[in-house]
């Protein structure tokens, strides 16, 4: 019995040597890792084509797996740049670059009347308080949430800009053309009219999907739908709606009327960057780079603010 | 002598990699999902329904109670299906009929689950949506397409299981002037009950594992369903939709989700261990 356990621990100790030098291996030359927002990741894709086209010693390796996961990745020294779509928490203490700017887009089915919302209406649809159409001057027809995921920067993005917005002046009459009616809580039962939850919960109801393309692909299909994606994203396969009468574009989201406005960001680590990662990143800021981002829909960074954001 | 001595230490050396594997995923599940567990408590764990991680609130109930619906369904459909491909093959299907089919069925089970996953979103959520009504991602189609994944399992394991039955006991009640059916449902579906049930259970352990085509076709929600075409998220999906992000509580709530998930299936294993068992031990005696 003795010799078994012997041999036990030598297998135990095999599989933790095999996994050691897994792990311990990569780091090709000239490689750059980038990970996180899948958001974020159909454009650092085409940007890391373009940069290994002019400088083919560098090699720019994308992955998704969340703005969050972006961020551990760069905490674990895994990947040399996380990718994140929204601002850094406090406690997340990074150096971050501001790469783009994206408006987080309202979307729903194309068959659907309504056409502007106010912020307040989409935030008492997502906790559940409307729950038909008719109550925002749509069809009599229930309201289908899509979301995403626990932990994904757009969902977080969106939690942060809609739901625990403050109470701006209560429904400022939408500008809208729709007979939206302000009173966004008039077909409710009184008592779930509490005053102002200081921190609103997207509803259990919703459904959650676990990327952008996923939310688009359902709101695409289903005319009861609505649903939260990038706005660079949505390419004219889902109705984008005005929020608070703003049709998110290029202008809005610069000049900032279009509320619902989040950053890209490059994470980094504190201190020195390779040499591939430094290049990767200036051509992603260059003029050049800036101008990809920008026939792809999204908004340029602009100068100086979130040079150097990490809070 | 000593060759043989050397060769045997070899194989089991290999032999134990593979279980040293397992005892090192049981350990660290359970070293990192315990601690969560004994602080939110087990009853809070697993009987509350708020699952709201950024918050420190950890219940799991809507996803136990939707592994459990998506489950039964899948069961009831996947059952049905197997137990009767596996009656045909083994009853009323000519040999060479069976060589043909049996692979067909059996290359069912090496279809990549996304690909079920695939077909359920494209074909069937819109189908119901548009039919039946609700969201679409629904009970009913993580039912149907698990059903359907399940289908490979059953069969196959039911198939031996019928094959295992003596053939005099099949010639003796065809004999005495029974009918092809009669025989089957009296004769050879009772010697193989215990065959058929583990068969059930070990596609049900299937079904309760599967992540990637439910994710795809459950819709996902935090509420538990009250009808079949409510969307759900079961305990798998749970764990593959935010083990990405998830750190700290959060992170070991994922983990206890996944002791949750492995106890359900051990006790599932357990069970089909044990009415295999009292199989073999009758083929024994007779």
């Amino acid at each position: 019995m003795r010799w078994a356990l012997t041999i036990f621990f030598v297998a135990v100790g095999l599989t933790v040597l095999g996994s050691v030098f897994i792990g311990s291996r990569g780091g090709k030359e000239g490689a750059v890792n980038v990970v996180g927002s899948t958001s974020i990741q159909p454009f650092a894709e085409m940007l890391a084509q373009e940069f290994h086209k002019r400088r083919p010693q560098y090699y720019v390796e994308v992955q998704g797996g969340g703005s969050t996961a972006g961020i551990e990745a760069v905490r674990n020294g895994i990947a040399d740049i996380g990718t994140c779509s929204r601002e850094l928490k406090p406690d997340e203490q990074f150096e971050s670059r501001v790469i783009a700017k994206d408006g987080l887009a309202i979307i729903v089915h194309w068959s659907n009347p309504v056409s502007d919302l106010t912020s307040r209406q989409i935030r008492d649809m997502f906790t559940g308080r409307i729950t038909n159409w008719k109550d925002v001057g749509g069809k009599d027809q229930p309201i289908r949430l899509i979301s995403r995921e626990e932990g994904s920067g757009t969902r977080e993005a969106f939690q942060k800009l809609v739901m625990e917005k403050k109470p701006a002046r209560p429904a400022t009459g939408s500008t809208g053309t729709q007979p939206a009616s302000g009173a966004s809580g008039a077909h409710v039962p009184s008592d779930v009219r509490r005053p102002e939850d200081p921190k609103p919960r997207i509803s259990r109801k919703a459904l959650t999907q676990e990327s952008n393309g996923a939310v688009r692909e359902l709101v695409k299909n289903d005319a009861c739908a609505i649903g939260y994606m990038s706005l660079g994203l949505v390419s004219g396969e889902a109705k984008i709606l005005k929020v608070d009468g703003v049709m998110p574009q290029t202008s809005s989201v610069t000049d900032g009327t279009y509320p619902l406005v989040r950053p890209f960001l490059f994470v980094l680590k504190k201190g020195e960057l390779g040499e591939g990662t430094q290049r990767f990143i200036d051509f992603v800021l260059s003029e050049d780079g800036q101008a990809m981002l920008e026939k792809e829909g999204l908004v340029r960074a602009g100068k100086p603010e979130g040079r150097d954001g990490g809070k | 002598m000593k060759q043989d001595r050397v060769i045997s230490l070899v194989l089991l050396a290999v032999a134990m990699s593979a279980i040293s594997g397992l005892a090192v995923i049981t350990a660290f599940i359970f070293k990192e999902g315990l601690p969560i567990i004994t602080k939110v408590g087990l009853g809070g764990f697993i009987l509350s329904s708020d699952w709201y991680p950024q918050e420190g609130e950890f219940g799991i109930l809507p996803m136990i109670v939707g592994s459990l619906a998506v489950t039964a369904g899948a069961m009831i459909i996947g059952a049905v299906l197997g137990l009767g491909c596996a009656i045909v093959l083994t009853q009323f299907c000519p040999p060479r009929l069976v060589a043909v089919l049996k692979p067909c069925i059996e290359l069912l089970a090496g279809i990549p689950s996304v690909v079920y996953g695939f077909i359920g979103v494209t074909i069937l959520v819109p189908f119901i949506r548009d039919h039946l009504g609700g969201p679409g991602l629904s009970v009913l189609a993580s039912s149907i397409v698990l059903g359907v994944m399940v289908v490979p399992t059953v069969t196959s394991i039911s198939v031996d299981a019928l094959r295992a039955v003596p053939r005099s006991y099949r010639e003796g009640s065809l004999a005495l002037g029974a009918t092809g059916w009669q025989t089957t449902h009296m004769v050879m579906l009772k010697a193989a009950r215990s065959g058929i049930a583990a068969a059930i259970i070990l596609g049900m352990g299937r079904a309760v594992g599967e992540t990637m085509a439910v994710i795809m076709v459950a819709g996902n929600t935090l509420e538990a369903p009250h009808s079949l075409l409510d969307p759900v998220r079961t305990l798998t999906s749970n764990i593959a939709l935010e083990m990405g992000y998830a750190a700290g509580d959060h992170r070991r709530a994922l983990f206890a989700t996944g002791v949750i998930l492995f106890v359900i299936i051990m006790i599932l294993n357990t069970i089909a261990l044990a009415v295999s068992r009292r199989r073999a031990g009758k083929a024994g005696r007779a």
